[in-house]
């Protein structure tokens, strides 16, 4: 038996609006947040990057995992937004977690979908015996080039698991991995954005890649939507995860534990985890959850996780993620925003 | 010259058709009409493209898609008159067999224009504007027709809910077309709850950005006969008329002068008046686009036409249908292919094919294809025989 033993998140506190976004773009507010189905998102102060939040949510997974972290065998951090070209997150982590030296480390990088790697090599180096707990991240503090529809849903947070065989707060059941060669979002090497295909992000790359996702781990198992107590899509937006999941058969209840996206924005490698830790945060013992993540480029990850009696012990003893997003906020203008993002610069 | 029947159409889905590529969609349209006509004798293809150039980085396609359609020794014209590419290619493939030079000529509309960027498609959709004096200053068809609009209010009193009830009416019948991009129906306040696009436009008064392909096959009515069609769907009347491509050049930006000639031209070929024609399919690429033909083409009084939009007149069911198939605001408009499209679901009509938009003992149908803010206009029309 495996599966996830502790979960950790972390949110920054800084929120900015739509509608503050729209202002200064002269753009139609209420459009995109009907469009979007978004409303606010998070952004990161200056002094936070992808290896803070991500040791943040590692340090709040090992206090509900009640493990040492010199335990860890293996630490996998997956961002778009690495603080560095070359130069390992890993590192920083396992040096602050207190795990290093003997232990082993990468860097992911899959779009939105790094930290569902993590997740899913962690897994199964526990599986296979080599380490006792590995522990599988997704951070990212995303970038949206000013003005352009990702500006208004780039956001920041993470989402930590860590994977072992004892005292676990979910079980894993299954995974799957979905995945074609589909350029819908890239950034090149140098470029400080990423581009986008448009509307070809959404039909032919997270319409095709969730659905193929969910169809064959479903098809594996020979379970149903209705099977699950609770479903958790990539958020991109607030939009795509609910059609898609209505599309497939999924029912609200289902889903709006696990869907953020309205008031925290896309996360990008936090965004399926972050997801799924608020679902585990309201879950009771023995409930089904399908996670199902979606990586530009493109592919899905897909899990299903059942809750243990443990879970009820464990989940009130760092801050949940509705006391992160909904009560330690603090709203900024664009002008603070264009700062903390580095989108204006102080000359030297 | 030889009287000249339709004997086959074929249309793609219109969308956002990722799958398929511009050489698939022009395929694709043709082998459906050619299925349709029971025949796969063509002596010539005419292509109508806008810019696949832009849109695709892919000139040459007379070629190219005779090439891949299995006809590469067959001679191939590809015409452009921006949106109205379409139209002309028709037109084009009339005069080689009313001419003798063709027994068959096939006409494909076909554009892909999700391969770019809105941005991109925008600034392509652009250069159907006089590229010196208007797009290098910004004006772009958005803004063009929503001067057009503006000054239609204001000299006439066209409201904003009769703007409005253009696109409900549209989406009506696009919901009943199964090859429609948007077939849902919408109301009033859909359109004026949707982003602003240039003043007073909305969103939902545009035409959408749109991949698509429409082919249609023509030859002789005698050739028709032999081949057992029934009914004989004919084109007795054609009308093409340039205008200036400036609309500032314009003696008169609420009058459609090329609409107009056109329409003339085209009914006195066929020896008929506007009161003879049982609907059409117009370009409503913009709402006002559509109320502004009924008054070129003489269907309503210059001013008349967002009344009688308002009073029922264009609906499905009124007195003189326009756009059955949902017209270009909620069938699609993938350029070059629009003018062709406009004429399958013509044909669609006068055979008493179109299930539930089916038009009542339609046997007189008129199509409008314009470039432009009305540079251009190609207008044919259809009668059953």
């Amino acid at each position: 038996m495996i599966g996830i033993v502790g979960y950790g998140t972390q949110i920054p506190r800084y929120r900015i609006t739509v509608e503050e976004i729209a202002k200064v773009w002269g753009a139609d507010a209420p459009s995109y947040k009907k469009g979007l189905n978004l409303n606010e998102k998070s952004v990161p102060a200056p002094d936070e990057d992808s290896a803070t939040l991500a040791v943040n949510a590692a340090r709040n997974a090992l206090i509900r995992a009640n493990v040492n972290s010199k335990e860890l065998g293996a630490i996998y951090v997956g961002s778009e937004s690495h603080p560095y070209a070359v130069k390992p997150t890993g590192t920083i982590v396992s040096e602050a977690l207190g795990c290093s030296p003997h232990v082993h480390t990468a860097d992911l990088e899959f779009a939105c979908k790094a930290g569902t790697e993590g997740m899913f090599i962690a897994l199964h180096l526990v599986k296979s015996g080599v380490v006792n707990y590995a522990l599988g991240i997704g951070a990212d503090t995303s970038q949206g080039a000013p003005g352009d529809a990702l500006e208004y849903s780039a956001a920041a947070g993470a989402a930590a698991y860590v994977m072992g065989r004892d005292n676990l707060v979910a079980e894993l059941l299954d995974t799957h991995c979905y995945m074609t060669d589909t350029p819908d979002f890239w950034r090149r090497e140098h470029a400080h954005y990423p581009e986008h295909g448009g509307r070809f992000t959404g039909e032919p790359a997270y319409m095709k890649h969730v659905s193929g996702a969910v169809k064959a781990i479903l098809d594996k198992t020979g379970m149903k939507p209705e099977d699950f107590d609770y479903m958790v899509f990539h958020q991109p937006n607030g939009k795509f995860p609910v059609q898609m999941a209505l599309k497939l058969g999924f029912k609200e209840p289902q889903f709006k534990h696990g869907l953020l996206t309205p008031t925290l924005g896309n996360t990008y490698s936090g965004s399926s985890p972050l997801g799924l830790a608020a679902t585990l945060d309201i879950a009771q013992a023995n409930q089904t959850i399908l996670v199902i993540s979606y990586g530009s480029g493109a592919g899905s990850d897909a899990f299903i996780f059942r809750t243990t009696n443990r879970l009820l012990e464990v989940q009130n003893l760092v801050p949940k993620i509705r006391t992160q997003l909904d009560e330690q906020k603090m709203y900024i203008e664009y002008g603070a925003y264009t700062k903390f993002r580095r989108k204006i610069l102080k000359p030297e | 010259m030889r009287d000249v029947a339709i004997i086959g159409i074929g249309m793609t889905k219109f969308g956002e058709l990722w799958e398929k590529s511009l050489r698939d969609i022009a395929v694709e349209a043709a082998l459906k009409c050619m299925k349709d006509a029971g025949t796969k004798r063509i002596d010539s293809i005419t292509i109508g493209c806008m810019s696949s150039g832009l849109f695709n980085g892919q000139e040459h396609l007379a070629s190219m898609i005779s090439d891949y359609l299995g006809n590469k020794h067959t001679p191939a014209t590809r015409v452009e008159s921006a949106c109205a590419s379409g139209g002309l290619a028709v037109r084009t493939a009339f005069m080689e067999v009313a001419s003798g030079m063709s027994e068959y000529a096939l006409a494909i509309g076909v554009e892909k224009m999700n391969d770019v960027s809105g941005d991109k498609a925008t600034e392509a959709l652009a250069t159907a504007a006089d590229g010196d004096y208007e797009a290098f200053h910004g004006i772009n068809f958005p803004g063009l027709y929503a001067l057009m609009a503006k000054a239609h209010m204001h000299k006439y009193g066209t409201t904003r809910d009769q703007l409005s009830q253009v696109a409900v009416k549209n989406h009506h019948n696009g919901s009943l077309n199964p090859h429609a991009q948007f077939p849902m129906e919408i109301t009033k306040n859909t359109v004026t709850g949707s982003a602003r696009v240039a003043d007073p436009l909305y969103l939902f008064d545009c035409s959408p950005v749109t991949d698509g392909g429409a082919a249609v096959l023509l030859t002789t009515v005698e050739e028709a006969r032999k081949l057992g069609k029934q009914p004989i769907v004919v084109i007795s009347g054609i009308g093409v008329a340039t205008d200036t491509i400036q609309l500032c050049q314009r003696k008169d930006i609420l009058t459609l002068e090329a609409v107009k000639l056109a329409g003339e031209r085209a009914l006195k070929m066929a020896g008929k008046t506007i009161r003879d024609i049982d609907f059409a399919e117009v370009h409503d690429c913009f709402t006002i686009a559509e109320i502004m033909v009924m008054e070129a083409l003489g269907i309503v009084e210059p001013g008349q036409g967002g009344p009688a939009t308002e009073s029922g007149l264009t609906a499905l069911d009124g007195k003189f249908p326009i756009n059955p198939s949902g017209g270009l605001k909620s069938k699609g408009h993938p350029v070059g292919a629009t003018g062709v499209a406009q004429i399958c679901e013509a044909v669609t009509q006068l055979r008493g094919e179109a299930g539930k938009r089916q038009i009542n003992n339609a046997k007189t149908a008129l199509t409008q294809n314009m470039g432009g803010s009305g540079g251009s206009c190609v207008i044919h029309i259809l009668e059953v025989k």
